[in-house]
């Protein structure tokens, strides 16, 4: 990762803020800054380096919980056993789809409710209110709610509803899995982006846009040039979190589709949980669960660096 | 062009824009009503094609899920969301005291390695865990959630309010260290106040994300430990309706983080506004 | 990661706690155990009536984990493959007793049984009997038994005109479906499960594939599933499902049919026996008493329908055994039936465990529509019935193998697939057929040895 952008950036502004002989901390000194750290820290590295190394053990070994008594040291041989396997490419490209479809769906939905909830008008207090309850419902139970209330295929109120229309009832989780998905997905997530910009749009002087407005700006030149500039940096944040929490989706898989038809809408953590809790296959299900953490590590740090470089720029 | 008609047009599209919110929310808000509203319901009316608008409201559903011994449930849920949100502001705000005010070395670094723990799967490692839970006997223990819990959330509450201690203008706390307040009183008198709205908000996140925890909840607990989500998905049967009982269960689970998220919006408006990312 | 436990993390909850096992310990004189089950209408019932047994065991503080079947069969695996240890009592089936009874992780259950009096297990079901026994003695007990048979609507039948054979074929019951179906009218000539998983979609599909003469495996552990006849099934369920199920099939189960046919949108439903407490329950169900039952449709051979039956068994690893032993003996033996006939009601009593339930006035009153069907059915499910061939495995639509759990997902997962129309039915065998031969090698290398 890129530690000179950041450091820069981190230099930058201890210099702002704090005077120059700050700057070569002393030993001590070094210590009395770490001391308020180190319990977050040692706790975390204990409570999940620890089974992650457990993980890796695991994944060089052959067992099988239901045959007792076969516990053999095989090498990376669950290794070869994946790069083989085309249904966890498949699943791998499905995480991607579905974390990047949610994440950029919710987020431009996010924005154009912000925008709308940040101008006054009667009621605009329940109207927030109404918006952002998806967040908090149990996602337990609403992937149920999806599944059997709103897209069962015989008394969906989806289909219904499009009945109405004339159209003809859709088999939402048979036949577009993957976008069944989505929708209770981005239903979830919607509101947490939406409160994110929001959050941007009211830390946002008022005197700039004003100006603008004298100046003749047109609302989507305002919007364009000043608004949007001002967001990205929330934005860039609601994407990071968004990405981070959606792309271990699990709940909604599980209960909506289970991962099919066939395997058309498993992620890899739906996989994986297959592999570990129906295959009971130990060694192979710890070798995922490797191979995906160090796929995330390398695509998570291309992800902050962006996000980082973008601070500097800020600065 | 007028000021009139400009004043006019303006008023328009100012009613277009209110109607489309309105429709949006209430688009928005559907499912949930729905959800409410199938908890009133017999199971044969929660599953009937057409589905069933009118209706002789029934609190039968309600009654089979509190008498059917929903109490451990909820304690236990309250105990995990409770003490571990606690534990994480306990922890998470001397650690973002440390990468930012007065920062240690290496702050990016150690910033990456707490988020990195987030986007690691879950699934991957849950079997190693329950083995060592298991030979350490502390399956179905609610200590091992709040544990669990609490390493869950505290990455994200770290980077959440070390953005708003940024925040924090430098003079304020220069007086305060001329003052020769240590830390925990420099913590405590001067910067927890400032960065309340900040903390709530962090503190809201986490109490959302453990109450509503599923997957070590149903892996690592039986009995004795099981939390609200795992009620839930107890009320399902592949034998049998259960949309209505499991409406009614979900109703009264998810009430208590409506309702916080209901009270609490503007903090938590106001606490990503203020710090959101630096 | 996000956030694992670990020896330290472990150790930090019990110095959080202040006392070890938190809570765990009830302060009162008497043992806890607890029960793990599936949370399907019968079992419910039971969790309703455990004051019942509380009254009759004062000493015995009973706790219930009740999970839809996926979880808890899960749950209940991990826990007793790993000794967890977190339950005294689980509830599982014909497929899983006689391996983990070889494995040693439940208990020998006979010694138990000898010593209750009355506790009657000729009155077992044989067949049923028979797939929870090893060398003779149960490791586990039945709290209730099923096969599969035909549901169809009667009146529907009469209406149009039609008749149901005494014993159906598939083609005939193909032609049957075609008949009645009515996709604008949204109904549908029959329901048959689609969902991905070997208890669900390749549950009826295995007893087709049986009835034709083929089957997963051969005597020698070869794969025969893309064997002629075993094609032959495949295409067959396929088709009657594409072309007269029900929409949506390739994710519908046994709830989804349920639900479908109970509210009359299906006139014919192959599934489990048991379905018979909720069809014919008039409170869920519009078309209780317009139904009838006819056994399992075949090709080749005289009966096809499975042998399932949730059953009750004493992990090893429990340290309560005689108070666990105390609940299941209080849940499977003949005054229970009468108790949930008595309290809640004949047609909730949980069916095909014992014979002496057939015997019960109240309940040959509720039951007529299906008893016979019922006990039909169980009596002919078993290898030499439901198969033209032997297999070197037990189970009828499941293979007694622990790799089967994993294995019959992924072909079952195929063959949902091949239901929705995403892959051909030929894709779809092939691949089965790969995932199968895998399985098949080392076994053959076992064979070998």
């Amino acid at each position: 990762m890129s530690t000179s952008t950041i450091d820069r950036l981190e230099s930058s502004r201890r210099a702002a803020r704090a005077s120059a002989s700050e700057r070569s901390i002393s030993k001590a000194e070094g210590w009395r800054r770490r001391g308020p750290l180190l319990p977050a820290l040692i706790f975390t590295v204990i409570v999940t380096q620890l089974p992650f190394l457990v993980t890796i053990w695991y994944s060089l070994r052959s067992q099988n919980l239901l045959r007792p008594g076969e516990d053999l040291f095989v090498g990376l041989s669950n290794y070869v056993d994946i790069a083989q396997d085309s249904t966890f490419r498949q699943t791998a490209l499905n995480s991607v789809v579905i974390t990047l479809g949610c994440v950029l769906v919710a987020m431009v939905l996010g924005i154009v409710l912000a925008l709308l909830l940040d101008r006054p008008f009667f009621g605009r207090g329940v109207a927030r209110t109404m918006l952002i309850t998806p967040f908090l419902v149990m996602p337990v139970a609403t992937s149920v709610l999806w599944s059997v209330a709103l897209l069962n295929p015989t008394y969906g109120l989806l289909n219904w509803t499009l009945g109405l229309f004339g159209i003809e009832a859709v088999d939402w989780t048979s036949t577009y899995p993957i976008i069944a998905i989505l929708m209770a997905l981005v239903w979830q997530w919607t509101p947490f982006m939406m409160l994110l910009v929001l959050a941007g749009l009211q830390a946002q002087a008022k005197d700039v846009l004003e100006a603008a407005s004298v100046d003749g700006a047109g609302p989507w030149r305002t919007f364009r040039s000043i608004t949007l500039p001002h967001l990205r940096r929330y934005i860039e944040l609601g994407v990071l979190l968004g990405v981070i929490y959606v792309v271990n989706t699990f709940d909604q898989i599980y209960l909506m589709t289970a991962g099919g038809p066939g395997t058309a809408s498993a992620n890899l953590p739906f996989y994986i949980y297959q592999r570990a809790f129906l295959g009971f296959d130990i060694g192979q299900a710890a070798a995922m669960g490797v191979v995906v953490v160090i796929a995330t590590i390398i695509v998570a740090s291309a992800a902050l660096r962006l996000i980082f470089r973008s601070f500097e720029v800020k600065e | 062009m007028s000021d009139v008609t400009r004043a006019y047009r303006r008023r328009t599209t100012g009613g277009v824009l209110t109607t489309l919110t309105w429709l949006l929310a209430l688009a928005f808000f559907f499912p949930v009503a729905w959800m409410a509203a199938t908890a009133f319901k017999q199971e044969n009316q929660a599953a009937s094609d057409p589905p069933t608008w009118f209706f002789t409201p029934t609190l039968d559903q309600f009654r089979a899920v509190i008498e059917g011994g929903s109490g451990v449930y909820v304690a236990n849920s309250a105990i995990a969301t409770g003490v571990s949100t606690v534990l994480v502001l306990l922890l998470g705000i001397p650690a973002a005291y440390a990468l930012s005010i007065r920062p240690v070395e290496k702050v990016s670094d150690v910033l990456f390695f707490f988020i990195s723990t987030k986007m690691l799967p879950v699934v991957a490692v849950i079997v190693p865990i329950y083995v060592v839970a298991g030979q350490l006997k502390v399956l179905d223990n609610i200590w091992t959630l709040v544990v669990l819990y609490t390493a869950m959330n505290l990455p994200i509450a770290v980077w959440m309010m070390r953005s708003f201690f940024l925040e924090v203008p430098g003079e304020v706390l220069e007086a305060a260290s001329v003052d020769g307040a240590g830390l925990m009183r420099t913590l405590r008198s001067v910067l927890i106040p400032m960065v309340a709205p900040g903390i709530a908000a962090t503190a809201l996140i986490c109490v959302i994300f453990s109450w509503n925890e599923f997957f070590f909840a149903l892996n690592l607990t039986a009995s004795r430990a099981a939390t609200v989500p795992v009620l839930i998905v107890s009320t399902m049967t592949s034998e049998g309706l259960f949309l209505a009982r499991l409406c009614a269960a979900a109703l009264l689970a998810s009430l208590p983080v409506i309702i916080a998220g209901w009270v609490a919006q503007k903090q938590l408006v106001r606490g990503l506004s203020m710090g959101a990312i630096k | 990661m996000r956030a694992p436990a670990t020896a330290a993390t472990a150790a930090a909850a019990l110095a959080l706690s202040g006392c070890a096992g938190a809570g765990a310990v009830g302060g009162d004189d008497g043992e806890q155990i607890v029960v793990a089950i599936v949370s399907n209408p019968q079992m419910q019932d039971a969790i309703s009536l455990q004051d019942e047994f509380r009254a009759a065991h004062p000493g015995v503080d009973v706790r219930f984990v009740s999970l839809p079947e996926n979880e808890a069969r899960a749950k209940i695996t991990a826990s007793v493959a790993t000794g967890g240890g977190e339950f005294d009592v689980v509830m599982i089936s014909n497929y899983e007793t006689p391996m983990w009874a070889e494995n040693g992780w439940i208990e020998n259950l006979q010694p138990y049984i000898d010593a209750t009096e009355g506790y009657d297990t000729e009155d077992f079901v044989p067949s049923v009997r028979e797939a929870l026994s090893r060398d003779g003695d149960m490791y586990s007990v039945p709290f209730y038994g099923e096969s599969s048979f035909l549901a169809y609507r009667a009146d529907l039948f009469e209406e149009a005109g039609l008749e149901m054979p005494a014993h159906p074929t598939w083609d005939e019951v193909r032609d049957l479906a075609a008949e009645l179906n009515d996709p604008a009218e949204d109904f549908s000539g029959i329901c048959l499960r689609g969902l991905a998983g070997w208890g669900e979609v390749m549950a009826p599909m295995s007893t087709a594939i049986n009835t034709f003469g083929g089957g997963w495996f051969d005597e020698d552990w070869n794969a025969t599933l893309d064997s002629p006849e075993s094609r032959e099934a495949i295409e067959t369920y396929v088709d009657t499902v594409r072309s007269s199920g029900q929409p949506g099939a390739a994710t519908s189960g046994f709830g989804d049919c349920l639900t479908r046919f109970a509210q009359g949108q299906s006139a014919m439903w192959y599934d489990a026996t048991s379905m018979v407490s909720s069809v014919e329950d008039p409170s869920s169900s519009t078309v209780a008493g317009k139904v009838g039952y006819a056994p399992a449709p075949v090709a080749d051979t005289e009966s096809a329908g499975w042998l399932y039956s949730w059953s009750l068994a004493i992990p090893s690893t429990s340290e309560h055994k005689d108070a666990a032993w105390d609940f299941v003996s209080w849940m499977t033996n003949k005054e229970y039936i009468r108790l949930v006939g008595d309290t809640i009601g004949w047609e909730r009593v949980p069916p095909g465990s014992r014979l002496s339930t057939y015997e019960i006035p109240e309940y040959a009153e509720v039951s007529e529509a299906y008893a016979d069907a019922t006990l039909e059915s169980m009596g002919g499910a078993t290898q030499e019935a439901a198969m033209t061939h032997p297999v070197p495995y037990p189970g009828i639509q499941f293979v007694g193998i622990p790799e089967f759990q994993d294995l019959g997902t992924r072909v079952g997962q195929q063959m949902s697939a091949a239901i929705a129309g995403q892959v051909t039915v030929d894709e779809a065998i092939a691949q089965s057929q790969r995932y199968a031969e895998t399985v098949a090698e080392t076994y053959r290398a076992q064979e070998g040895k």
